[in-house]
């Protein structure tokens, strides 16, 4: 249920993005007949003879769908926001309203907030290590064995620390902080350790 | 006449003083009524030489950071990314993505790439600094640590930088030609360069067939009679530099099994309780394989293996030996350590023993070392780095470096990224409280531009290297591979000029 809710929404905001007619027939929520977006129901219905009158009814519904920012979609029930909050390397805090389904590192990204994803979420850096808010970390599937293998390369691991691109946000979630490491200033700490490359 | 002359003088000065003005309101001079100027900020001009990881790294950052900044970046190859083209395994090509963040920095209208261009020959550190407000230096290390032992000239026997490079296609290796006619390799180093690096000598050729390896280096393999890699430490296992994920990809090698000492690893199990996750997880991985009887399905594999590995430890290599006709290595001479201390700081001892391993190649693996570039700039070479402060190059103003030549040769790319925003903040800083004048424009690669062109330099631009990355992915399609790399700079240039 709340999976196709997520989807629901991820479809509605692909749509908003894109802002193209879509291709009802080949979506498993117009097969399932659970598909609320408007367009949809117009192909059903055989009214597909008119572009205009299709775009006319998706302007219509990107209206509806349109966020503002910081407020919640009035189209997407309560149960599928997600608020974490993110602390970037200045220390800044940046609440973020998102949704269950939400990937962590592109959330950042789409927010404008600097976590960088070198590998692009294949399992291959460490550049999208986050700290995880103690009350949420245990709530967090555990790592695959790549990730783990991964963070141990991360500079400043901590036991909170998680790969960004692995962290799907979920309804318990809500209220987890995320801290962006702050690049240390100091790299001649005496004993200073060389790192594997 | 004289009149004549006198108003044409005064014409020129009239109409030489309003084009001066107009470039000095270009460069946000802003002349009042009275005549006095108001100096505003000029746009930081920046240059940024090398554009592997860090070069791009602080590229972005500066960009980010100042809406007014402009970064040049030069690169001594036509083609850009550095290691990360160059250096990352073949069967690694994920970590390759980061070649798109990278892409698109260079794609921002106030980043510009100037490949082809080899600062301290082409044009000096000096020029450099006369074009631009700050220079960034992040040329990597393209030395390599020697080991300093007799025999070490001999055919058979070469630097991982240099077999790596011979690999991954980088234009001065391409000579190379190992030999790999023999049954046993000798890695010297243990860190994930010489993993890589056996991993390469040991992969099923079908599996790296797939990959942008060289075609050359896929004929040798395939011509390969190397069944045996020791890959050589002079401490224990508990000091071991590799990490756990190449480690892992060793251990699950198809058609090769590991061969380890077990006596290296007595005290080895108890001494993992207080140490650091990641050192943990990689020794307990390392014991498991060298120690553990295997299950039924892993023994039967690792008897029809065809291929084996193995780590040895407490040995430092003292001679190459070589046969004095062909003058090629047929063995190396090491001795026996012991530790004292422990942990990462446990020092080898020699014990006065020594050992010979029969090989036919040699391969030293035992760090990358970075080289001065112009005598301008101050160099410590025992450490081998450019004296800095937080990325300020000491006793040079407008001068910074970022990278590897900045800290020394170690760390994956999240520690250069981190390490060339560091950098990028500091020059900031120093923009934004004065330390770095920026009141006075620069004229940036315009005057460098007019320098190359002079001197016969053609840069090659980031259109320019499209047209080289295009080329090499439709070669690469014949194939099946993601791309078929040019080997030379000439072909490069050849392509960039069609």
């Amino acid at each position: 249920m709340a999976a196709s809710a997520a989807v629901r929404s991820s479809m509605g905001l692909t749509l908003r993005l894109s802002r193209v007619i879509p291709v009802c027939s080949t979506c498993p929520l117009y097969r399932l007949n659970i598909c609320g977006n408007s367009a949809a129901s117009l192909q059903r219905r055989g009214s597909f003879d008119s572009i205009r009158t299709i775009n006319r009814h998706l302007q219509t519904s990107i209206g509806l769908y349109q966020i503002e920012e910081g407020s919640s979609n009035a189209e997407d029930p309560d149960d599928y926001v997600v608020n974490i909050v993110y602390i970037d390397r200045s220390g800044q805090r940046i609440p973020v309203k998102a949704k269950v389904g939400d990937n962590v590192l592109y959330l950042a990204h789409k927010h404008g907030i600097d976590l960088e994803g070198a590998c692009e979420a294949s399992l291959a850096c460490s550049t999208c290590q986050v700290y995880v808010s103690d009350a949420h970390f245990d709530k967090l599937p555990e790592p695959v064995e790549r990730e783990d293998d991964m963070l141990d390369m991360a500079p400043m691991l901590q036991e909170n620390s998680r790969l960004g691109c692995q962290i799907i946000l979920t309804p318990e979630l809500d209220g987890m902080e995320l801290t962006l490491p702050k690049v240390t200033r100091n790299f001649y700490v005496d004993g200073h350790v060389p790192k594997p490359h | 006449m004289t009149g004549h002359k006198l108003m044409f003088k005064g014409l020129k000065l009239w109409s030489s003083g309003r084009a001066t003005w107009i470039n000095r309101v270009h460069e946000g001079v802003i002349v009042r009524g009275s005549g006095k100027a108001f100096f505003a900020s000029c746009n930081p001009k920046i240059c940024v030489v090398g554009s592997g990881p860090a070069g791009f790294y602080t590229a972005q950052h500066l960009i980010k950071a100042r809406q007014d900044a402009e970064v040049d970046i030069y690169e001594r190859l036509p083609v850009p990314f550095g290691l990360v083209r160059f250096g990352v395994a073949p069967d690694h090509p994920e970590v390759k993505n980061v070649i798109n963040t990278f892409t698109q920095t260079a794609k921002q209208s106030r980043c510009s790439f100037y490949g082809n261009v080899n600062v301290g020959k082409d044009v000096s550190i000096e020029e450099l600094q006369q074009a631009y407000h700050a220079v960034v230096l992040s040329y990597g290390a393209e030395g390599n640590r020697t080991m300093g032992v007799p025999g070490e000239q001999l055919a058979g026997v070469y630097s991982a930088q240099n077999f790596v490079g011979w690999y991954n296609g980088l234009p001065s290796c391409q000579e190379l030609n190992p030999d790999l006619s023999c049954e046993t390799a000798v890695i010297l180093g243990q860190g994930n360069v010489a993993l890589d690096i056996a991993r390469i000598l040991l992969s099923p050729v079908d599996i790296l067939k797939k990959t942008d390896i060289t075609q050359p280096t896929l004929e040798a393999l395939e011509r390969s009679q190397i069944r045996n890699v020791l890959i050589i430490g002079r401490r224990g296992p508990l000091q071991i530099a590799c990490t756990i994920k190449e480690l892992r990809e060793m251990v699950n090698l198809p058609d090769t099994r590991p061969e380890m000492v077990a006596a290296d690893f007595n005290g080895v199990a108890e001494a993992l309780k207080d140490v650091p996750r990641p050192r943990k997880r990689l020794t307990e991985l390392m014991l498991k394989t060298a120690l553990d009887t295997p299950g039924e399905k892993e023994q039967e594999r690792r008897n029809k293996a065809s291929r084996s590995w193995g780590f040895r430890f407490f040995r430092s290599p003292v001679e190459v030996l070589g046969d004095p006709d062909s003058m090629r290595v047929v063995g190396i001479r090491l001795a026996v350590n012991r530790l004292e201390g422990e942990g990462e700081g446990a020092r080898a001892v020699l014990t006065g023993e020594v050992e010979d391993v029969k090989c036919g190649l040699v391969i030293s693996s035992i760090g990358y070392k970075s080289v001065p570039i112009d005598p301008s700039v101050p160099f410590d070479s025992r450490k081998a780095i450019v004296p800095n402060n937080m990325g300020r190059v000491q006793h040079v103003s407008g001068l910074y470096c970022s990278g590897w030549l900045k800290t020394g040769p170690t760390g994956v790319i999240a520690t250069t990224m981190n390490n060339s925003f560091d950098t990028a903040r500091s020059l900031v800083e120093d923009i934004d409280s004065g330390t770095l004048d920026v009141s006075i424009s620069k004229p940036g690669s315009q005057s460098i531009s007019a320098l190359l062109e002079k001197r016969g330099v053609k840069p090659v631009s980031f259109s320019d290297w499209e047209k080289i990355d295009n080329a090499e992915m439709k070669k690469g399609e014949a194939s099946g591979k993601p791309r078929e790399k040019l080997l030379s700079v000439e072909e490069m240039l050849r392509v960039v000029q069609t």
